[in-house]
């Protein structure tokens, strides 16, 4: 019992990390439908940003003050608000009217440019470091024998501040209707006064600020952070993204739940089955689902138009 | 009588000794141009260039084999590298435990073309046959669905194959032992993280035979293939799918076995890297890094063209050798150029042209106009970053603009 317990945490903490990542995934597939690769990046970036930050402004140790985190936090969002941005405008944009083929590989060229820019002396290098102890790990309040660290209980509630908001964003403002629209049909959009190039530029901001934020968070949670090209933060970004294609890719709410599925296929069989495959279970979900369920679980089938 | 002399006069048919013949010598020239290159350029290398030279021929069979499903079909494979370790487990474990079993010695048996050589042929087609076979289990569910599916399933499931490998036992060393063990209980000893060692090295500087062999058979079959119905197929299914579909093409089959063919010739690929001596057969090196190498050659060739591809195979081996004090900067490199290549000219070096296809004339005139693009080339990156700066200073009035609904590009306002 204690165990499952404690399973069933673990699984709500990795799910609401996947969920702040696939997110990302899911808005801009909706909004110009393409795998944007290089996501994954911006949430290795956005960790490191944080680590960076909070190594400036001294805050390395146990005596930080209790606003240190939400400012790291706003910070390093920030900035992965304008890698998005510039990522966007000048890699992506150029190829709006280009064949998707294009697009991915450009997405992949894009990947691979911040993984290995990442990496040289002068940004990041290639020593992984630690993330400073910005969220305490002592035990909040315990279930069922297993006691849950404030940093979980912090990290559960902070992404579903975000995820909400993000929810009311897009189905409950103008922006969010603008965005709809952009997803639906953007030549109709664009003929309806829609300004497109700046929906697409703030959707790609608002992933990327979520992205920044599931990596600071795992930074915080898993307390590793290795260089930017490193297995671990790669295949990070891409269960996130089988989590939105499980979900239903370009669907808000299927992201969510895919995540949360994702998160308790792996963390469950990790610990009744064998751990190190955890990776094979998940991509294994993913091609049934694609056998199965083309359309995610939560996504309607669509036609394709001519 | 008009109508009848206008008509086609019928071909002559070749008959079956013809064919046979038509179809033959290719093969039987692509033999003895890979003998020549063993016989005579070879010992005439310094060992470091015939290396190169291997290495080439391995990143072209890679290549090419990728661009039959990348160029031809226009499908986005990133698991070629995990076809590479199938083959390459496979052909490994034939060789190492088969030259034990056979020979009775885990050392090179035989000389050139002798019985050591066609063991590593034969497992480098079972690995071939495999690695086909993985190919058909992953094709079929995501060839079904659009090109961007297929992208993350090979991602995933080179990364299953490495994981998988990473968790085989070691290799069983003691000749003894392995002798003494039936071979399908040897199936789980592949050396797991650190690599399968051990095994005879049948591939080095001095003897590239097979892997120029291996490389004309792949060319000569992508070769064929474009310029057949299933090539043609293929290029419809790549230009628009929908269209295809309506013309009667089926598109899933057609897909598939593009696909199988490409993880056939990667499974090949694979079996005569696991062979040449110097590589390390470990599963980190066969990841997704291994797969973005491959993809690079394809699309900086052009998707598409066969000697696109094997120019962009020798330029991306050599250029390293050449700026190996740049190492670091190699990936970057690489990065940049793929985006400025899909920005810039999309369809690669070549297209979907093969080198002997391309009008010169056109190629002339684009050089000739070229010191007038570069001129224009400044005033107009300056004049885009202007337009990117310009939207970085609108950028925090516009986030606003989403909280207050005020439109800034807008002087009358929105209300």
């Amino acid at each position: 019992m204690t165990k499952f317990v404690s399973i069933c945490i673990q699984t709500l903490t990795l799910g609401s990390l996947y969920a702040l990542i696939a997110l990302g995934y899911t808005l801009v597939y909706g909004i110009l439908r393409f795998i944007n690769f290089a996501h994954s990046d911006v949430v290795t970036f956005g960790a490191w940003i944080a680590f960076v930050v909070a190594g400036a402004l001294g805050w390395a140790g146990t005596g930080s003050p209790v606003f240190a985190m939400p400012v790291i936090l706003a910070l390093a969002m920030g900035a992965a608000a304008l890698l998005g941005f510039s990522i966007e405008r000048l890699a992506y944009r150029p190829l709006r009217r280009a064949p998707r083929l294009n697009v991915l590989i450009t997405a992949i060229g894009v990947s691979l440019l911040l993984q290995n820019a990442g990496q040289l002396d002068y940004l990041f290098g290639t020593q992984p470091q630690r993330m400073p102890r910005l969220l305490s790990e002592a035990p909040l309040f315990t279930i069922a024998d297993v006691r849950v660290p404030t940093v979980d209980v912090v990290l559960v509630l902070l992404a579903a501040v975000l995820v909400v908001a993000l929810q009311w964003l897009v189905f409950r403002t103008k922006l969010g209707r603008s965005m709809r629209a952009v997803s639906w049909n953007d030549q109709t959009a664009a003929l309806m006064g829609i300004p497109v190039d700046r929906v697409v530029s703030i959707t790609f901001m608002i992933g990327s600020a979520m992205a920044a934020a599931g990596g600071v968070l795992y930074g915080l949670k898993y307390r590793q952070l290795n260089q930017t090209a490193d297995a671990v933060w790669v295949l990070l970004g891409l269960k996130a993204f089988v989590a939105a294609v499980v979900g239903g890719i370009g669907n808000v709410r299927g992201a969510v739940g895919g995540a949360f599925l994702l998160a308790g296929v792996e963390m469950f069989a990790a610990a009744y089955r064998t751990p190190q495959l955890r990776d094979v279970y998940v991509f294994g979900v993913l091609i049934a689902v694609l056998l199965f369920l083309p359309a995610g679980l939560f996504g309607k089938a669509t036609v394709e138009k001519v | 009588m008009a109508e009848a002399a206008s008509a086609p006069r019928p071909v002559a048919s070749p008959g079956f000794g013809g064919a046979v013949a038509r179809s033959l010598w290719p093969i039987l020239v692509g033999f003895a141009l890979a003998y020549a290159i063993q016989m005579a350029l070879a010992p005439m290398l310094p060992d470091f260039y015939g290396k190169l030279l291997v290495d080439i021929g391995i990143a072209i069979v890679l290549g090419v084999s990728l661009g039959i499903v990348n160029g031809f079909a226009g499908q986005f494979s990133l698991g070629h590298a995990g076809f590479m370790a199938i083959g390459g487990y496979t052909a490994a474990a034939i060789v190492y435990y088969g030259s034990i079993k056979l020979f009775g010695t885990k050392a090179i048996y035989g000389g050139s073309l002798g019985p050591g050589e066609l063991l590593l042929l034969a497992g480098c087609i079972a690995g071939g046959l495999l690695a086909a076979a993985a190919g058909w289990l992953v094709g079929l569910p995501s060839l079904r669905l659009s090109g961007d599916y297929l992208a993350i399933v090979t991602l995933g499931f080179g990364e299953i194959v490495r994981v998988l490998l990473q968790q085989t036992d070691d290799v069983v060393v003691a000749q003894a032992k392995a002798e003494a063990t039936d071979w399908w209980r040897l199936l789980d000893n592949l050396g797991g993280g650190l690599g399968f060692i051990g095994g005879p090295r049948y591939i080095d500087a001095k003897n590239p035979f097979w892997v120029w062999l291996v490389v004309v058979v792949v060319c000569l079959v992508a070769y064929r293939m474009k310029y057949s119905n299933r090539g043609r197929q293929l290029l419809a299914v790549r230009e628009n799918e929908i269209a295809a579909e309506a013309m009667g093409i089926r598109t899933t089959r057609a897909k598939v076995s593009a696909f199988m063919w490409s993880a056939f010739f990667a499974g090949v690929g694979g079996g005569l890297y696991a062979h040449e001596l110097g590589n390390s057969l470990r599963p980190a090196d066969l990841g997704f890094q291994k797969s973005i190498d491959i993809v690079i050659i394809v699309v900086l060739g052009g998707m598409g063209s066969i000697s696109g591809v094997c120019i962009a195979a020798v330029a991306v081996t050599l250029l390293p050798e050449v700026f190996r004090s740049f190492s670091e900067y190699r990936m970057i490199v690489y990065a940049l150029a793929l985006i400025l290549m899909m920005i810039l000219r999309p369809q690669g070096l070549l297209g979907v042209k093969e080198l002997w296809e391309v009008e010169w004339r056109d190629v002339g005139r684009s050089i000739g106009a070229l010191p007038a693009w570069l001129g224009r080339a400044p005033g107009r990156a300056v004049a885009w970053l202007g337009g990117v700066g310009r939207d970085l200073a609108r950028l925090p009035a516009r986030v606003v603009s989403v909280f207050t609904g005020r439109d800034p590009d807008d002087e009358e306002g929105d209300a």
